[in-house]
């Protein structure tokens, strides 16, 4: 049966170009949804696939990532008026980490904008917007599109990846500068690069015809060989983005278009990305509320937090110092960091506890053999990121 | 945006010379703002104005009754005293039907209604007018908003529940239990008679996008009475020379009170600097700096048109854009050689308010048409001729008949370029059923769709609320929440007009409301 003909909550996830690679190479059948596909959670150990991210270089299949063309005479303005920064200095050939809110400046989503040329822009996001989007538009000549299916993309993370892609043939790719976009040939294939990630490594994002995803996945295995490439699922992934202290939608924010209970939605300041928020390049959605937020100060922040001990703290309740039954937060992303040697965590901390230095404590929960034990540990805000190797600014990059 | 902002040579503009764009301006000149009002006509009225619609013909343009706006607003800017003279007042309601003698409904006992009905009505009008009575405070001043702690908006919660809990126990539940009720099931629990049930769920559908059975017709039918009540004794009005006669009042009492008025003037663009109006540029391009901007045009011309989404959140555009303001009804002028002779109407109630609404279920399916697209062949009407009372709209021995009618969708199918002269025609044919011989009379005709009267009043949907008059866009959420309370979410501009609580007809409360909120809000600053 067609999967086309079936309702949407009965039709299958859809396969990425590159699904038949990774289930080859995917040795413990781990797959998960991400957007409508199905996507690899884990292909050998979380271990073994974290070390090559920051040791070697990994593959990582990006094409779920939603993605919109914007494009027509007001795409600038347009997108001025959608995202909190000042879009007019994302020059073509050059990407930016945008953010953007409701009315009432709580975020919706972040994602990234490409110029592709003047007037021409791609937003990539991590759920689907178009809704938004096209509501945005209203009194704006601008053409909004959907291209994820058309669009095949690949991250290609650490150390040796800018090698991996020398060894391809990729001649000029030292020279992306970080943000930077390149136009490239891979064979027969066109291929277009940005030095973006989401691991705060050395990292490039590969965007492609899906027609050409699998030559080019074989490519890249390929030209690895001692610089080592692996792919890697999205847990890997998660440990790295919060070394890096990226946030993640569902994680560390709601989207405020889905929250359903009141006060749950998160604002940019709230969110530690008040650099993200430019009041003076003119109106955007969500300016006046975040105005008002930044006049009152804020209530509540997303930090860093580095814990005592080794124990992820994942979902742990937040007390204050000198008052431990006083809850002042939780923890909304942990991890044990193996190359920071390193208890992190982002929390959602209440003022006045959000200052950095300030100390907390952390109520662990830890299931040893079915037993659940508590562990209070001691936590302080410390400045994100956790992990930011020199190597993912340093152009050209060294040769690893 | 400009770069350079012309300097603030006045307090306030407002945008558009209707009645409530007077009127505003009228209580901020009389309070001391320096004040211009500029409107793209080349006279002032808007929709309130008379036209010549055949030469030697003329007609009020929109509505063609005055039996809404507050006595009090009339007497605190002096509107007889700046030429407002009434060509006849008390005029009667006048139900025409094919196989019967009309019903009469004025101001005394009905005529022409037998059985329990007669004394029935006169209970039914007496409560009416008694919730009506209710309600009327509530259109004189801004309503109070949800969600807030402030004390005026308590206060002004508390006054409403007080209002109605003075009506006593007995009238209170029934006022809770009818108001959100459909006409049509009002009216069946009151009266037998079609006919009279017909005319009074007419009252109830003027002007809006409902049939009788719709829900929300009560509300609309008390808000109708509620300002009726507060006209003052004159109860259905005919200014002297039409509706423009009572916009050129109010300009008088404007220009008396020491604002400026520039027709001919029409707004391009609400200028705006620092996320603050600033003042407008016109479409001349002249710049013109103000302190305040107050619009009087509909929410959607203003907020998305004249401001721009550019400067608006996107939940915010998205509310107003959705915002219900497509007009269904539509004015007929006909020019005629001679008198036209309803049927069996008695001499001395030919100049009375005619309607054809034989019966609710006739203005059901009227209305029925109207949800695909097209208009029914029997529709209702409102129908005076004014030149009875005032024969220099006319010729000498001519007439001039003015009608809305009831429901014209402001699209057609085939459009309405090819449909007009049908459409007139069947109009026409609807009066011959009433007035036999008149279609001879016929000397001109005009017809007004909703379309026309968006293009020419400037009224985007051409609806003469500026937008629904129902309970998701009534009150404390009218025109949308996010701009309640005469103000906009850009500050220094508001709203005056009829897109505004509480809505249109020829009232002037959205007017006056406006201008005492901007002066409180002065005083607070």
């Amino acid at each position: 049966m067609n999967g086309n003909s079936l309702p949407f909550f009965q039709q299958p996830l859809l396969k990425t170009p590159f699904h038949e690679r990774a289930r080859a190479l995917c040795q413990v059948d781990s797959f998960v949804p991400w957007a409508g596909y199905t996507t690899v959670d884990v292909f050998t150990t979380v271990e073994q696939e974290y070390f090559a991210i920051r040791n070697s270089a990994t593959l990582y299949d990006l094409t779920p990532m939603v993605k919109y063309r914007i494009s027509g005479p007001d795409a600038l303005r347009y997108l001025n008026r959608l995202v909190t920064r000042d879009v007019a200095r994302i020059r073509p050939g050059r990407v930016g980490y945008c953010v953007w809110c409701n009315d009432s400046g709580h975020l919706i989503d972040d994602g990234t904008i490409f110029c592709l040329a003047e007037g021409e822009y791609r937003l990539c996001t991590a759920e689907r917007q178009l809704d938004w989007l096209l509501d945005s538009a209203l009194g704006f000549v601008v053409q909004i599109e959907e291209v994820t299916e058309h669009i095949a993309a690949l991250a290609l993370q650490g150390p040796t990846s800018c090698a991996v892609l020398k060894r391809l043939g990729l001649s000029g790719i030292e020279r992306l500068k970080p943000f930077d976009i390149g136009h490239f040939q891979s064979g027969a294939d066109a291929l277009m690069i940005s030095r973006t990630g989401f691991t705060g490594d050395l990292g490039y994002e590969l965007w492609m015809d899906p027609a050409a995803a699998e030559t080019l996945w074989d490519a890249l295995m390929a030209a690895g060989g001692t610089r080592g490439v692996r792919p890697i699922g999205s847990q890997a992934l998660n440990m790295a983005r919060i070394e890096a202290g990226f946030l993640l939608p569902k994680l560390d924010f709601v989207s405020a278009e889905r929250t359903l209970r009141t006060g749950r939605d998160r604002s940019p300041l709230e969110l530690g990305l008040a650099w993200l928020v430019d009041f003076g390049k003119g109106h955007f959605t969500g300016r006046r509320s975040l105005l008002q937020e930044q006049q009152r100060g804020a209530t509540r922040q997303l930090v860093g937090l580095d814990i005592e001990g080794n124990k992820p703290a994942h979902h742990a309740l937040l007390y204050a110092e000198h008052a431990r039954d006083h809850e002042v937060g939780s923890v909304m992303s942990a991890t044990w960091s193996p190359t920071c040697k390193r208890n992190i965590a982002l929390a959602m901390l209440a003022a006045p506890h959000f200052r950095t230095g300030s100390t907390v404590w952390a109520d662990i929960y830890l299931n040893r053999e079915l037993v659940w034990e508590r562990r209070i540990a001691r936590a302080v805000v410390v400045e994100r990121p956790f992990y930011a190797p020199e190597r993912r600014r340093v152009t050209p990059p060294a040769d690893f | 945006m400009s770069a350079a902002t012309p300097a603030s040579r006045y307090d306030v503009l407002v945008i558009g010379a209707g009645h409530n764009g007077l009127v505003c301006a009228a209580y901020l000149a009389r309070a001391g703002r320096k004040v211009l009002v500029l409107e793209a006509a080349a006279g002032v009225g808007g929709a309130a104005a008379t036209h010549e619609f055949v030469p030697g013909f003329r007609v009020s343009s929109g509505a063609h009754l005055l039996h809404l706006m507050p006595e009090s607003l009339a007497r605190e800017l002096a509107l007889e005293r700046h030429g407002l003279e009434f060509a006849a007042t008390q005029l009667p309601t006048v139900a025409l039907f094919r196989e019967r003698a009309p019903l009469v409904l004025g101001p005394g006992a009905p005529s022409g209604l037998s059985g329990p009905d007669g004394a029935a009505y006169l209970e039914y009008r007496a409560m009416m007018a008694r919730f009506g009575a209710t309600l009327q405070p509530l259109f004189e001043r801004a309503p109070p908003r949800l969600g807030t702690s402030a004390l005026a908006d308590r206060m002004g919660l508390l006054r409403l529940g007080w209002q109605i809990r003075r009506l006593g126990r007995p009238r209170m539940r029934e006022l809770l239990r009818i108001g959100a009720m459909n006409v049509y099931d009002l009216l069946q629990e009151h009266f037998s008679d079609p006919g009279l049930q017909g005319a009074l769920a007419f009252d109830a559908v003027l002007g809006t996008n409902f049939g009788p059975r719709s829900p929300g017709t009560v509300l609309t039918l008390l808000c109708r009475l509620a300002a009726q009540g507060a006209s003052g004794a004159g109860g259905l009005m005919l200014p002297r020379g039409g509706l423009g006669a009572v916009s050129a009042a109010l300009a008088g009492a404007v220009t008396a009170a020491g604002a400026e008025i520039r027709t001919s003037a029409p707004v391009a663009r609400i200028l705006v600097q620092d996320d603050r109006a600033c003042g407008v540029c016109l479409r001349s391009g002249e710049q013109i700096g103000a302190r305040s901007v107050v619009s009087s045009a509909d929410p959607k011309s203003t907020l998305l048109g004249l401001l721009g989404a550019e400067h608006l959140d996107t939940g915010f555009v998205r509310r107003v854009h959705h915002l219900r303001s497509r007009g269904l009804s539509a004015k007929l002028h006909l020019a005629l050689k001679g008198l036209p002779q309803f049927r069996a109407v008695p001499a001395a109630q030919q100049g009375g308010r005619l309607l054809i609404a034989p019966s609710m279920d006739y203005l059901e399916r009227a209305f029925n048409s109207s949800k695909y697209g097209e208009y029914s062949a029997s529709p209702a009407m409102e129908i005076i001729v004014p030149s009875l009372h005032d024969p220099a709209l006319a010729p000498r021995g001519a007439q001039v008949l003015s009608a809305i009618v009831q429901y014209l969708p402001y699209q057609i199918g085939g459009g309405w370029d090819r449909g007009r002269q049908p459409c007139i025609e069947t109009l026409i044919a609807t009066l011959e059923d009433h007035a036999p011989g008149i279609s001879s009379l016929v000397a001109g005709a005009e017809l007004l769709t909703p379309q026309d009267i968006e293009q020419r009043f400037h009224i985007h949907g051409g609806h003469w609320h500026h937008g629904e008059l129902a309970f998701d866009q009534f009150f404390m959420v009218r025109p949308v929440p996010g701009a309640t309370q005469y103000s906009t979410p850009m500050a220094g501009l508001y709203l005056c007009g009829a897109g505004t609580h509480p809505g249109g007809g020829v009232m002037g409360y959205a007017g006056r409301n406006a201008a005492r909120r901007i002066l409180g809000l002065r005083r607070a600053a």
